[in-house]
Parts: C-alpha cells; sequence; structure tokens
C-alpha cells in the first residue's frame, strides 16, 4: 500500500472530529485519500477544505479547542505558513496530530525530500517522530493521538516525502476495534464550552509568561517516559514494538556509530549490513523522537562508543547539521565522542549504501570531528572550492 | 458564571483595562448583550483582545479564545466544523471577531475562506479606523485624511491618501446572506442587527464602527456624539444587505456637513489649514456617494466617485 494511503488509514481508524489541510506535494495522496474516505462515507469526521495551510491549521486549532480530535497534514511551504499557527497551537496545549511529509525549502524551490521543513520548527513546542517506513509511519499516527492527548501537547510525525509517502509497502493496517481499545475518545482537559466559560489565550506578561514557559518545557521532557510507554503498549496491544525514542542497529561493541532520522536509516541498515561483512565494526542509532530530544538514551545507548557520524537531510546554515548539534548537546557533562556531522541528500539527491559506506571507513581510518557536504557534484562547484 | 438573569446582559464585565470611553468596549458589550450567553467567541489580537484578558484576570463570561492577529474567522470555523462532528453544534452561537486591522487587512484570507465556505459564524469587525494596538498606525480602513502614526501629515502629506476598503460589499461579493453596518450611538439598532444575524444560518458580517479615543484624538466623553456624527455626516452610513439586496439604509433627517464630524478630532485638524481643502472635498464626494445609498441590489464597489 502507498505510504499516503497508509496513513490516511491510521488517521481514519483514530476517528478524529476534525479533518483539515491544503494541497502540497509530497503530502497530497494524504489529503485526497481523506476527501475520497468523507465522499464514500467512510471517515465521518467534519472535513474542511481550508483556504491556505495558515487557515488549514487554525480550523484544526479551533477544533481542538472545542475539544475535538483535530489531524491536519502538510509539507515545506505549507509548514512554514503555518508556523505562527504551530507555535501558538502548542502554547494553548492543544493536542493536534499532523503529519509532515517531509520535503526540501525554497529557494530554490524543489519539491523532492529533504527534512529541512520540520527540523527548522525544532522550537516550536511540538513533539517531533521521525518515521523509517511505513508501517512505522501507521503505528505511529496512533500512537500519537494518545500520547498528544495524554500530555496536551501536539505531535507532528515526519515521514520522509516521496521516499514513503510515495511508495508502495506492505503494510498492516490494524482493525477498528483493536485502534478503539487502544486510543479511547478523547477527553479533553479543557475545552470552550458555555457550561464552564472558559477564556482560552490570555496576554500574559512578564510576571507570569516565563512560567507558562517553563511548564511547557518541564511536560517536554516528561514525554520522553509517555512516548516511550505508549510504545510499549503498542507492542502489547498489537504485537509490534514501533515507537520509543531510539533504536540501535549492530551497535554491541561498534567502533563508529552512525546516527540518523527517517527513511535513510533503511539504506544505512544495508550499508552497516555489507560493513560488518567487511569486518568494520560500524553501527547505527536511530533518533525517532527528535523533540524532546532523548539525550539519556542516546547517552546510555552511546557508552564506550569513540566515534559518531551524523548523516542528516538539514543543514543549520552557518554551522553544522542540526541533529549533530542535538548529538554533541547530548554529551553535555558526559564523555563525548567524536562527533561529525554529514550534510547528504537535500532536495531529493540521492544517497546512496556506496556513500553511507565510504563516510563510515574514513570515520574509522580517521575519527576527527569534521563538517561535511557529501554527495556534491564536482562540475557545480565554484573554482575555489574545487 | 454568567447565565441567567441580571448577570447575563454584562457577559463582557467591565474592569478591563481599556481607555475611557473606548467605542469598541462599548460595542462588544452590546454584542454579547444581543446574543445571551450561549455563545463563543473567537477574538484576534487587538485593543479588545489585550485590554480584557490580561492575565490572571477575563473580562469575558462566556467561552472566548484568542488565538492569533489574522486567523479569527478560520479558528471560529473549526470550532463550527467540529463541534457539528461532535454532535455538540445544537443551540451554539459561533462570534468571530477582529478590528479593521485584523479583519481588511491581515486576516482577509481567512474571513474569505469562511465566507466562500459557509460556516455558520456570525463575523464582526470593530472598525475603529488604524491599528490601535499598537499606537495608531494607519490599516486599510483609515480614511483619508486621517493622521495616524504611519501617516502623518508632513510637508508632502496631508495624512492617509486611500479611501476605506470596502468591507461590507467584499462580504456581499462572497455571496454572505447578511451583511450590515452599525454604530455604538445607536445601541437598539446595533443589538437588532446582532440578533437579526444570528437567526440567520451561514457566514454574517457585521461592521461596526467604534470611535477610539486616543487614536482619533476627541474628548473621552464624546465618543457617542463623534459615532452620531459620523452617520449624520453620512460618511459611515448605516445599512443592512439580505442576500445581495440593500434592505435598510439609515438617512438623518439633516444630512450634516462633513465638516461637523471631523472638526472634534485631532487625526483631521490639519485638514482645516492651507492645503486641506483637497481632501475634504474627498470626503465630501465619499459622504456625497453614501447619501445616494438606497434600498435595491448592492452594487459592487459601490456608486462610482472621482478619484475613489
Ligand atoms: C502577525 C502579527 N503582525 C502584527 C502584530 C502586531 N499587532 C497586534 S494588534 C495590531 C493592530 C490591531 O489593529 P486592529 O485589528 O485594527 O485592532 P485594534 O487594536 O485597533 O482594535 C498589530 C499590528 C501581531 N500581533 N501579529
Ligand atoms: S486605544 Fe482606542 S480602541 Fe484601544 S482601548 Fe483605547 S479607545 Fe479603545
Ligand atoms: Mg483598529
Amino acid at each position: 500500500m502507498e505510504g499516503s494511503k497508509a496513513v490516511a488509514e491510521a488517521v481514519r481508524l483514530c476517528r478524529p472530529h476534525v479533518v483539515c489541510a491544503y494541497p502540497i506535494t509530497p503530502q497530497t495522496h494524504i489529503v485526497e485519500e481523506l476527501s475520497r474516505m468523507v465522499a464514500d462515507g467512510r471517515l465521518d469526521a467534519g472535513f474542511v477544505l481550508a483556504e491556505s495551510e495558515f487557515g488549514a491549521a487554525s480550523i484544526v486549532l479551533g477544533g481542538s479547542a472545542v475539544g475535538g480530535r483535530a489531524y491536519t497534514a502538510t509539507s515545506s511551504q505549507g509548514l512554514l505558513l503555518m508556523v505562527e499557527v504551530i507555535f501558538n497551537i502548542a502554547g494553548l496545549r492543544l493536542p493536534v496530530v499532523m503529519t509532515c511529509a517531509n520535503r526540501a525549502v525554497s529557494a530554490p524551490i524543489n519539491i523532492w525530500n529533504d527534512q529541512q521543513d520540520a527540523v527548522s520548527i525544532r522550537d516550536s513546542g511540538w513533539i517531533q517522530l521521525y518515521v523509517e517506513d511505513n508501517q512505522e509511519a501507521v503505528d505511529t499516527h496512533i500512537q500519537a493521538f494518545r500520547i498528544a492527548e495524554e500530555l496536551m501537547i501536539p505531535v507532528m510525525v515526519c515521514m520522509d516525502g516521496y521516499v514513503l509517502t510515495h511508495t508502495m509497502e506492505p503494510v498492516d493496517i490494524p482493525e477498528q476495534e483493536e485502534v478503539d481499545r487502544f486510543l479511547p475518545p478523547y477527553e479533553p482537559a479543557y475545552r470552550l464550552d458555555f457550561d464552564d466559560p472558559f477564556t482560552m489565550g490570555a496576554m500574559v506578561g512578564p510576571e507570569a509568561y516565563m512560567e507558562t514557559r517553563f511548564h511547557v518545557h518541564m511536560d517536554m521532557m516528561e514525554a520522553r517516559g509517555v512516548i516511550r510507554r505508549v510504545a510499549d503498549e503498542y507492542a502489547e496491544a498489537f504485537g509490534r514494538h514501533r515507537g520509543g525514542l531510539i533504536e540501535t542497529y549492530d551497535i554491541e561493541g561498534a567502533d563508529v556509530v552512525l546516527v540518523s532520522m527517517g527513511s535513510l536509516l533503511g539504506t544505512m541498515r544495508d550499508a552497516v549490513d555489507e560493513l560488518r561483512e567487511e569486518g568494520l565494526k560500524v553501527g547505527l542509532l536511530k533518533v525517532r523522537c527528535f523533540r524532546p530530544f532523548p539525550k539519556e538514551a542516546i547517552n546510555d545507548a552511546l557508552k564506550g562508543v569513540g566515534v559518531v557520524g551524523v548523516i542528516e537531510k538539514d543543514v543549520s546554515l552557518g554551522l553544522e547539521g542540526t541533529l549533530c548539534s542535538e548529538m554533541r548537546a547530548a554529551f553535555c557533562g558526559e564523555e563525548s565522542p567524536e562527533i561529525s556531522s554529514f550534510i547528504m541528500g537535500l532536495g531529493g539527491r540521492d544517497v546512496t549504501v556506496e556513500e553511507i559506506k565510504r563516510v563510515a571507513r574514513e570515520l574509522v581510518a580517521d575519527p576527527a570531528c569534521r563538517v561535511e557536504f557529501r554527495g556534491l557534484k564536482e562540475e557545480l562547484m565554484r573554482g575555489d572550492e574545487r | 458564571m454568567a447565565r441567567e438573569g441580571a448577570r447575563v446582559i454584562n457577559l463582557m464585565e467591565p474592569g478591563h483595562t481599556g481607555c475611557a470611553g473606548c467605542g469598541q468596549a462599548i460595542a462588544a458589550r452590546l454584542v454579547l448583550k444581543a446574543t445571551g450567553p450561549r455563545v463563543i467567541v473567537a477574538n484576534a489580537t487587538g485593543c479588545l483582545e489585550v485590554y480584557t484578558t490580561t492575565y490572571p484576570r477575563s473580562s469575558w463570561e462566556v467561552p472566548w479564545i484568542h488565538s492569533l492577529f489574522e486567523n479569527a474567522a478560520a479558528v471560529a470555523a473549526g470550532m463550527e466544523v467540529t463541534l457539528k462532528a461532535m454532535g455538540r453544534y445544537e443551540g451554539v452561537k459561533i462570534i468571530a471577531q477582529a478590528g479593521d486591522g485584523g479583519t481588511a487587512d491581515i486576516g482577509i484570507g481567512c474571513i474569505s475562506g469562511m465566507f466562500e465556505r459557509g460556516h455558520d459564524i456570525l463575523y464582526i469587525c470593530y472598525d475603529n479606523e488604524g491599528y490601535m494596538n499598537t499606537g495608531y498606525q494607519r490599516s486599510g480602513l483609515t480614511p483619508p485624511g486621517a493622521r495616524t502614526t504611519t501617516s502623518p501629515p508632513g510637508r508632502l502629506s496631508y495624512g492617509n491618501r486611500t479611501r476605506k476598503k470596502n468591507m461590507p460589499m467584499i462580504a456581499v461579493a462572497h455571496g454572505v446572506p447578511y451583511v450590515a453596518t452599525a454604530t455604538v450611538s445607536e445601541p437598539r439598532d446595533l443589538m437588532r442587527k446582532v440578533q437579526r444575524a444570528l437567526e440567520i444560518e451561514g457566514p454574517k458580517y457585521l461592521h461596526i464602527l467604534v470611535p477610539c479615543v486616543p487614536g482619533w484624538g476627541y474628548e473621552s466623553e464624546l465618543t457617542l456624539e463623534v459615532a452620531r456624527l459620523a452617520v449624520e455626516t453620512m460618511l459611515f452610513p448605516l445599512i443592512e444587505i439580505e442576500n445581495g439586496v440593500i434592505t435598510k439604509v439609515r438617512k438623518p433627517k439633516e444630512i450634516r456637513p462633513v465638516e461637523d464630524y471631523l472638526r472634534p478630532q485631532r487625526r483631521f485638524a490639519h485638514l482645516f489649514r492651507p492645503g486641506g481643502e483637497e481632501v475634504l472635498e474627498e470626503l465630501r464626494r465619499i459622504a456625497a456617494e453614501n447619501s445616494r445609498l438606497a434600498t435595491g441590489p448592492a452594487m459592487l464597489g459601490g456608486p462610482p466617485g472621482e478619484g475613489g
């Protein structure tokens, strides 16, 4: 089943009250599938075709504020157009769930996959979960509503555009009764209702603003435990453990550990298998949960590892890959491995098993910390960079 | 908690921190007096939002949400659709409200979407003809000649250069079934229009002129008088439009010269100095065009006027 269709099925099973989105490649197939479900009577939700992503995000905000289960989806430019509302949803503590079909950001305009869009709104107060394949996308969406509603924190499920959204993979879609058991109807802690008039979104000055931010921060920190527990409960209910904060692969006794988020992990697994056959001790760490950042889990997983290479499809222009910076921060107060940043696959540039193996081999030979773009085309370099 | 009896009439409690004589405060209270308590309000950023909900106090005794400056219409649309999907919509009225800036300028995309999709929402624009909350800057509803902090008169300027964007006609062009204008000097008319609007299913647009004491520069006890003069000079005509047809135009017994309205307001003071005559003439032209408004089909763009 196509990734977008699988996500739409998962969302339908979660029984949202309001679904609202605006088309943008590569998220469009999700909205189109949801529209078909509404047209066929398979999805009984308030379905709004908004005039923009800004409007779409505001509509799900309103729906969530009156106590409805709310879902939206977007990509790239759409996500950036939503940004003001995205911060607002988090600050109002509304448990909206969103799919971000990760795509590069303009200019130059580019509809292909990287993760610059979601990474750029790291600090918005949304939980960000990155999935590796379409089964994980399905499982993560179902968990996302549970996590969001338990914590009153919105959740963004990030799945690589095209690579996942437009790719056919066998996917197990759970039964409605199973999902209903796992995800009970949403009982909001507060909602707009005239039986108990409530003012939401008041003006808060210097005397209390900072505390409201502190509380969100603390709840975000606590979310790590909730995300783990929900993954365990999901495994119990559906017989599949797809969730949690991180995953590791072949990490025991590894000299070099490669780190990434999203679908790249699939390619990296193949690279690691081949490297292991060659006798190189290389392992993988997959960061599933980018916000809140799983510092302790990463520390524990990488105890004794000397060299880390972070491979990512985004760049904090003027520094390094953003995930790489986060990895460095994770070792604050701990003994840190050498951590290098490898920026790859921007705007849909192919990332090959060979290139990943090259990175690993180079790190084995020379662990010194560095920042590199990989896979650049020689013929497009300026003279002084050749 | 506001429910029945005497308290229902004051669903927006006094005790906010707005200016004495704020037209918007008077209007907002009249609106809720007309709706009663079974209403949910989505309010845009602006003076009204700020001075009624300074944490930890709130003047609102109805469920009320403020999200952003430019999305009240979309937030309201989300509430309506979701309450319907949840089976909780019966007996609910939803109001989206914003200032002139939140309506005619930055919020117009969300409003257009809400109108076009036909949500059952009363949208109210509190028009004080400028961005008052941020210190009296010009908006798309600032009238010609008005001094604002971003349209100051100067050696080359007689204040704001542009006409007010015709928001009621923009609503009519969307097929909004009920569109009306009102102001605080006519409280009964204002409340009747709110109630009439709420009888109609679908989007409704109510445009209320709300004088602003410091932004317009008049004495705070003159709020109602200034509003009355806006109507009596025909610079702000009170009209009602149902299904694209103007059903009512309030014609003053005697139309007063525009100067009567302009003189008490410091924002127009420079028009009475040499060189201001051209702008005064433009304002007279607008008043004259408005005076020709009559019942019958609402014309897009209103009557044509020189330099309009
Ligand atoms: C996106 C955004 N831009 C600008 C502002 C700053 N701002 C807040 S209120 C306001 C003006 C409000 O004007 P209006 O809607 O006419 O309401 P009023 O205060 O006059 O009642 C502005 C410019 C903001 N809050 N958000
Ligand atoms: S500045 Fe104007 S709109 Fe704002 S509170 Fe004062 S009178 Fe009211
Ligand atoms: Mg204003």
